[in-house]
């Protein structure tokens, strides 16, 4: 009785299960699989072509006491909470000011949703320009009759992550509007009216009412916007190429570089291997706060 | 007339041949104005025996192109034939067995006796077989100077590093930047390396890079490379162009004075209509040692079995050293050829001067074929930090350097 049953449970939703497998192969081979690759060839010393001569933990204290990788973590802080912090803000506040039932707002929303439909390497171009002193905003302010206005953070290594930072804000701080915007518009209009009924200002609804009841839009944007942090590489490239020296560096372009331009697989695994260390930092509790807890009805 | 023979010439010559124009596709990264010329003398010498020549040139220089080189070489989609920088940088690959082993050919043509300098064969020879064809040869060691630029300020031309340095002051004045450069790393090592030949000479070049002495990388004789590199990134600041022939452009523009470039640059002077020798001077070694490093480009042919293509790969490789491939390849891309027995007519002074250097034997291994391109990557990010960062301590900057000598290899 009891194994029929379970029969039946493997051969329920037969064809969803069937449908699924290539992911789940795709899933176990190619992340899980090689990740752990990856992770083991990180204890090598293979150079251009993987090969297994096992050094430890060498790798690892090579790449902590490299210069060049110890700037790239510091740019990824600053340039991370930054991110965090601001795009969360801007995001939250232009969703609002959205939320006023104000006129054309579909057309407010596809503008400022638009930048994120262009690719980081063309924001990274456009910003380039922008902030190029010859073609951009020092030239248009010069030509207003400003000739000694000087402004080009991308030549000064004290100012270029801003430029980075600005960029990265142009691109995705609309994609973070949206997601607000989303979980605004799913609150419920009957506390808007007994906040209304209790004489409560309207910005003491939303920092203490309203937003605590989106922590799960709150959770997932989070997500969302650290993992794009970790990854930052393409920006990066096409608007400063790492400078101005090793100014705006970032960790993906170290084991990028590691890996193809100075023929050293192994320091790039290493460094690859850590940045996965950090992903699984801010996966695994999210994982907790959206499945754990929740008994599965 | 010449071009009705050679269209009737062309034209027997196909019909005789008519099903062997196999394919070969071959890659570089020579895409600025004189080496694409280089690149189109050797494409047309190819065609002319029968095969067809595939360009793949790659945008970008060799930091771009290296990597999709050697991928498709290990991803087991060869090229016909690449060319590659000299040296340790595709040792493994050779050792792994992805290269084919041109001894037989070598043999057969004599190149051990051909090829000048000699070192230039050693940097393709692995165990005794050789591996690649050299087909240029190019030296790093260049101070590139604009007399209009001197004129300008109303300094004497310098005559070396160090007149140049206290000249640079004068050259500010005047609004010029005194030393041009591309920002991409590796024209920061280039400088520096070049410094040490030449401000500190032979034999501390060859101490640091060969004996990877790390005592002696920490101690005062490569100080005094050091400070010359200190006094460089001082003169550079103003220069913020990414490619090293938009450095050269600067020179041309007269907004600065001076490049540190290998001998290739003077193609790009060439082709904006100035006169090396009165409008560009140089200094070989920077007027200080005289020494230069004889590394170029050599052509690398990877392991197939489509015998149609192996037969082209050696057809490839003997137009390269042909004597008249030699002339008019270097000729039209500024470098210097790899026999001695060919004669460069209406070559610059600064070739002749380069070449009567060679000749006389003061060679320097290249920092490619002592230092693994790991090594070579930690000195480049080194020095990028360093030129670019006036703050950066030398101190600092050298006791790291040393440190990187340490665990060099």
């Amino acid at each position: 009785m009891a194994q029929a049953a379970r029969r039946i449970g493997i051969l329920r939703n037969l064809s969803a299960k069937f449908a699924s497998v290539p992911m789940i192969l795709t899933a176990l081979i190619v992340y899980l699989g090689f990740s752990l690759w990856t992770i083991l060839y990180s204890f090598t010393n293979s150079r251009l072509l993987p090969q297994t001569n096992w050094v430890g933990l060498a790798q690892y204290e090579r790449l902590w006491s490299t210069r060049r990788w110890l700037i790239s973590i510091e740019n990824l802080m600053i340039y991370g909470s930054s991110m965090l912090v601001l795009s969360l803000v801007i995001g939250f506040v232009l969703a609002a000011l959205l939320d006023q039932k104000i006129r054309f707002e579909n057309t407010y929303r596809a503008i400022l949703l638009y930048p994120y439909a262009l690719s980081f390497i063309v924001t990274g171009l456009v910003w380039q320009w922008l902030l190029n002193p010859d073609l951009g905003v020092q030239h248009f302010v010069r030509g207003l009759g400003f000739p000694d206005f000087v402004f080009d953070p991308l030549s000064s290594s004290d100012f270029v992550l801003f430029g980075v930072i600005a960029a990265a804000l142009w691109h995705g701080t609309g994609l973070v509007m949206c997601l607000m915007l989303a979980g605004l518009r799913g609150i419920d209009e009957d506390i808007w009216k007994a906040t209304r009924v209790e004489g409560i200002p309207q910005w003491k609804t939303y920092l203490f009412v309203v937003i605590p009841m989106m922590k799960p839009v709150f959770v997932t944007t989070l997500v969302l916007i650290t993992s794009g942090i970790i990854k930052l590489y393409d920006l990066v490239i096409a608007q400063t190429g790492g400078g101005p020296g090793l100014s705006s560096e970032v960790p993906a372009k170290y084991v990028f570089d590691y890996m193809f331009q100075s023929q050293n697989l192994a320091q790039g695994f290493a460094a690859s291997t850590m940045m996965l260390a950090a992903v699984a930092l801010v996966i695994i509790p999210w994982a907790f706060l959206e499945f754990g807890g929740k008994k599965r009805a | 007339m010449l071009r009705t023979t050679c269209a009737a010439f062309f034209t027997t010559f196909s019909l005789a041949l008519p099903v062997w124009a196999t394919d070969l596709e071959v890659t570089h990264w020579w895409t600025s104005g004189s080496e694409a010329a280089a690149v189109r003398v050797l494409a047309d010498k190819f065609n002319a025996t029968g095969h067809n020549w595939v360009d793949g040139a790659i945008a970008g220089a060799g930091g771009v192109a290296r990597p999709l080189i050697t991928s498709r070489i290990t991803g087991g989609d060869p090229m016909g034939a690449t060319q590659f920088t000299h040296g340790r940088a595709m040792g493994e690959l050779i050792e792994a067995g992805f290269m084919r082993d041109f001894t037989d050919l070598a043999e057969r043509e004599g190149w051990r006796d051909l090829i000048f300098p000699s070192t230039l064969l050693d940097d393709c020879t692995f165990e005794d077989r050789i591996y690649c064809v050299p087909s240029n040869t190019h030296s790093q060691q260049w101070l590139w100077l604009s007399t209009e630029a001197f004129a300008t300020a109303g300094v004497k031309v310098p005559t070396s590093w160090t007149e140049f340095v206290a000249a640079a002051p004068t050259l500010r004045e005047h609004g010029i930047v005194p030393l041009a450069t591309g920002r991409q790393p590796w024209q920061m090592q280039l400088i520096f390396n070049a410094l040490m030949i030449s401000v500190g000479g032979p034999d501390v070049f060859n101490r640091v890079y060969g004996d990877k002495d790390a005592e002696f990388a920490g101690g005062p004789e490569v100080a005094i490379v050091f400070a010359a590199a200190d006094d460089a990134r001082h003169m550079i600041v103003g220069s913020n162009v990414q490619e090293w022939n938009l450095a050269a452009q600067m020179l041309i523009d007269g907004k600065a004075a001076g490049q540190i470039m290998g001998d290739w640059v003077q193609g790009e002077f060439v082709h904006a209509g100035l006169t090396i020798g009165t409008d560009i001077v140089c200094l070989a070694g920077m007027g200080e040692h005289q020494y230069l490093t004889a590394a170029g480009d050599a052509f690398f042919f990877p392991k197939v079995n489509d015998p149609s293509i192996q037969e082209a790969q050696e057809a490839l490789a003997s137009i390269i050293l042909q004597p008249v491939t030699q002339v008019e390849f270097n000729l039209a891309k500024g470098s210097l050829p790899v026999r001695r027995d060919v004669e460069l007519h209406n070559v610059t002074p600064c070739m002749q001067a380069g070449m009567g250097i060679l000749n006389s034997g003061q060679i320097v291994s290249s920092a490619n074929s002592l230092l693994s391109p790991d090594t070579i990557a930690q000195i480049t990010d080194l020095m990028v930090e360093f030129f670019n960062d006036t703050s950066f301590p030398v101190e600092q900057a050298q006791e790291e350097f040393a440190a990187i000598v340490r665990t060099a290899d």
